[in-house]
C-alpha cells in the first residue's frame, strides 16, 4: 500500500481547489453564524460571508491568533454547543495560559485519517506494531498516532513515555515496527539499545515518526544509526489537529500537508501579505474540514515555505518544510530576517558544538550582531593564527549563507547561561 | 626531545588567569615557563610544567579548553648573536616560527627558549646536528 488515500493525496490541483472551496464557504458561514469573535471581526470589516465565494477569497478572511484563543479561554471559539464534543485536548500552557481545543466525532475522524495517511506515508501498513511512546492525556501526541495505526487497521501499542528500559523491552519481546515519540525521546531510547549492548540489526523497528518538538538533520542521521531504522518528521499542533497535519514522506524532502483538511498559506509576519512557493515565512492555517473549532486563518508563529511542486513519491499534496523557527524569535538585523536556528545550522555545518548566543545591538544607529560562540577541544589551538582563522571560517559562513556581517567572539566553554538545560540564545540590546 | 606544551583558552576576563594558575597551583603542578598570547578578546596561556598530564586533567575538570603541544626547549648560551644562530639554522631549513619565549634556569651564564615550529621533529633534527642543547622534557621537568 502506497496511499491510504489516493483519491486525495495523488490528485489534480483542481480536485484539490474545488474541495477546498467547498469546505471553505461552509466554514465561513459557520464560523459567522456559530462563534461571536468571528461575527465580530467580519463585522468590523464589513465582510459577509457570501463573499467567499472559494478559495481564492480566502486572503479576505481576518487573521486569528493564539491570543485569541487565550481571550476567548477555555470554549469561546468552539463552533458547536458542548454537546457535540467528543473530546476535549489543551497545550502544555507553558508560554501561558494554555489553550483549549474540542474535537466531534467526526473531527477525530479527520485527525485520525490524517495520522492514518501520515503511518502510510512513510511505508506503514496495517500489518505494523506501532509503538506509541508519545505521552498520553492532554497533549494530542500519544492519542493522535494511537488512533491513526487503529485507523489503519494497524496495531497500536499505548506505551506512552517514560520508563526507557521498559520502551527497550517492549521494542524488543513485541517486535514493534513503528516507533513513534518526540526525537530528543528516540535519542534516548536509542542511546539506551547500545547501552544495553543491543544490536539495533537484531530489532524489527524499521522506522520512526518524530515530531512535537524542533529538530536537525544531524539529529535524525543520529537517531537513523543508532536505532537502525529511517525517522521522519511529523508536524502537528492541537489548534489544528495535533500530529499529522502534515508529515513527510519515504522521500524525507518536506512535510505532505494534508490540504483538503487544512488549508496552508505563508504570509509575511509582518505585513500579513501572502508569499509564493519556497519563500520563508509564517505559516498560517485554515481548518476547513473540522466542526468543533474550525479556525480561520489561524496564525501559528512557525517560519516555514511551502512548495507546491509533485513529490517523487507520486502525492501530489503541497510540502511544507520543517519550520525554521518562530515568529517570535526572529531577528530584523539592517532589515535583513534572521533565526537563531539558521545561524545554528551554519555552526553545525562547519562541524561546531550549537552552543551560541547573539547579541543584537544598535550602535551609531546601525544594527550590530555578535555571534558568540563556546570553544571545545577540536576548535582549539595553540596559535592565534588558527584561531583568528576559525572567527573568519563562521563569520565568512555567515555571511554566504545568510547575507549578515557578524562580529564572531569565541567563549570558554559552559560560558553562556543555561536555564533548564536550554541555553538562552539571543541578548537583544535596542531599545526599540 | 619534544617538550610538551600546555595551552589553555581564556576569555578576557579580571581574574580569568589567577583562577587557571589557581588550579594548577591546587593539582601541586609546578610551572617551569610561562607565556600569555593576548588578543582583543580572547589569549592563549602557554605554560610548561613539570607534570603535564596531572595538569591537563585538572584544568579539564574544572572545565577549561586544554591542548598539548610538541615544541622545543633550547639552551641559549649567553654569548652575543647565539639565539640569532639558532634561529638562522631554523630559517636554513625551511621551518617556521610560530612563537617563541624565554625563561630563566638556575645554571649561570645559560637562557632557555622555548621555541614552536610548524615541523617541531624536524627542528629538533637539524637544531642537534648543529650541536645546539636541546632539553629533554625530563631535564626540564625536573629543573
Amino acid at each position: 500500500m502506497n496511499y491510504y488515500n489516493p483519491e486525495i493525496e495523488c490528485a489534480d490541483r483542481e480536485t484539490l481547489r474545488k474541495i477546498q472551496s467547498e469546505r471553505l464557504v461552509k466554514i465561513v458561514h459557520k464560523c459567522y453564524e456559530n462563534v461571536p469573535l468571528y461575527k465580530k471581526r467580519f463585522d468590523e470589516i464589513g465582510l459577509k460571508p457570501e463573499d467567499i465565494h472559494g478559495i481564492e477569497d480566502i486572503t479576505k478572511l481576518p487573521f486569528t491568533t493564539k491570543t485569541d484563543l487565550r481571550d476567548t479561554y477555555p470554549f469561546g471559539l468552539f463552533a458547536v454547543p458542548r454537546t457535540e464534543l467528543a473530546r476535549i485536548h489543551a497545550s502544555s500552557g507553558t508560554t501561558g495560559k494554555q489553550t483549549v481545543v474540542g474535537y466531534t466525532k467526526q473531527d477525530l475522524k479527520v485527525w485520525a485519517t490524517c495520522a492514518a495517511r501520515s503511518i502510510v506515508g512513510v511505508g506503514g501498513t496495517k500489518d505494523d506494531f506501532v509503538h506509541v511512546s508519545y505521552g498520553y492525556g492532554l497533549f494530542t501526541g500519544g492519542l493522535g498516532l494511537h488512533y491513526g495505526a487503529e485507523e489503519l487497521g494497524a496495531t497500536a501499542i499505548p506505551v506512552s513515555s517514560g520508563n526507557t528500559a521498559r520502551q527497550v523491552q517492549i521494542l524488543q519481546d513485541y517486535g514493534s515496527d513503528i516507533l513513534c515519540c518526540t526525537p530528543s525521546y528516540a535519542m534516548y531510547i536509542g542511546e539506551t539499545v547500545r547501552d544495553k549492548g543491543i544490536d539495533p540489526k537484531s530489532l524489527r523497528l524499521r522506522a520512526g515518526i518524530f515530531g512535537a518538538e524542533p529538530w536537525t538533520e544531524e539529529m535524525r542521521r543520529e537517531i537513523e544509526r543508532l536505532l537502525d531504522i529511517k525517522a521522519y518528521d511529523i508536524y502537528g499542533l492541537s489548534e489544528i489537529a495535533g500530529p499529522g497535519v502534515s508529515c513527510e514522506c519515504k522521500e524525507q524532502n518536506g512535510m505532505h500537508i494534508n490540504e483538503d483538511f487544512f488549508y496552508p498559506e505563508v504570509i509575511d509576519p509582518v505585513t500579513g501579505e501572502p508569499l509564493p512557493d519556497g519563500e520563508y515565512g509564517e505559516l498560517v492555517f485554515t481548518c476547513i474540514g473540522k466542526e468543533a473549532l474550525p479556525l480561520i486563518r489561524y496564525r501559528t508563529r512557525d517560519i516555514c515555505a511551502l512548495n507546491h511542486e509533485k513529490c517523487a513519491c507520486g502525492r501530489t499534496t503541497v510540502r511544507m518544510c520543517k519550520p525554521r523557527g518562530r515568529t517570535d524569535d526572529m531577528l530584523i538585523i539592517r532589515g535583513i530576517n534572521v533565526f537563531p536556528s539558521q545561524i545554528e545550522s551554519v555552526l553545525l555545518d562547519l562541524g561546531m558544538d550549537p552552543n551560541y548566543q547573539l547579541i543584537v545591538d544598535r550602535q551609531n544607529n546601525l544594527d550590530t550582531l555578535e555571534v558568540q560562540v563556546e570553544m571545545n577541544e577540536s576548535m582549539f589551538s595553540d596559535t592565534v593564527r588558527n584561531l583568528e582563522a576559525v572567527k573568519k571560517q563562521i563569520a565568512s559562513a555567515l555571511q554566504s549563507t545568510l547575507n549578515i556581517v557578524a562580529k564572531i567572539r569565541l567563549l570558554e566553554p559552559k560560558s553562556i547561561q543555561r536555564s533548564e538545560g536550554k541555553a538562552k540564545r539571543v541578548i537583544d540590546k535596542r531599545s526599540l | 626531545m619534544q617538550i610538551q606544551q600546555l595551552s589553555v583558552f581564556i576569555e578576557n576576563k579580571p581574574g580569568r588567569l589567577a583562577e587557571i594558575t589557581e588550579v594548577l597551583a591546587e593539582a601541586g603542578v609546578d610551572i617551569r615557563a610561562i607565556s600569555v598570547a593576548d588578543t582583543s578578546d580572547f589569549g592563549i596561556l602557554r605554560v610548561i610544567v613539570d607534570r603535564p598530564k596531572e595538569a591537563v586533567l585538572a584544568l579539564r575538570e574544572h572545565g577549561m579548553t586544554v591542548s598539548l603541544t610538541n615544541v622545543l626547549a633550547v639552551g641559549i648560551p649567553d654569548d652575543k648573536g647565539a639565539f640569532a644562530k639558532v634561529i638562522r639554522i631554523l630559517a636554513n631549513a625551511g621551518i617556521d616560527v610560530e612563537y617563541v619565549y624565554a625563561f630563566v634556569s638556575r645554571d649561570k651564564g645559560k637562557a632557555y627558549v622555548i621555541i614552536r615550529t610548524d615541523k617541531s621533529a624536524r627542528a629538533a633534527e637539524v637544531l642537534t646536528e648543529k650541536g645546539i642543547e636541546l632539553l629533554t622534557g625530563e631535564a626540564l621537568y625536573n629543573m
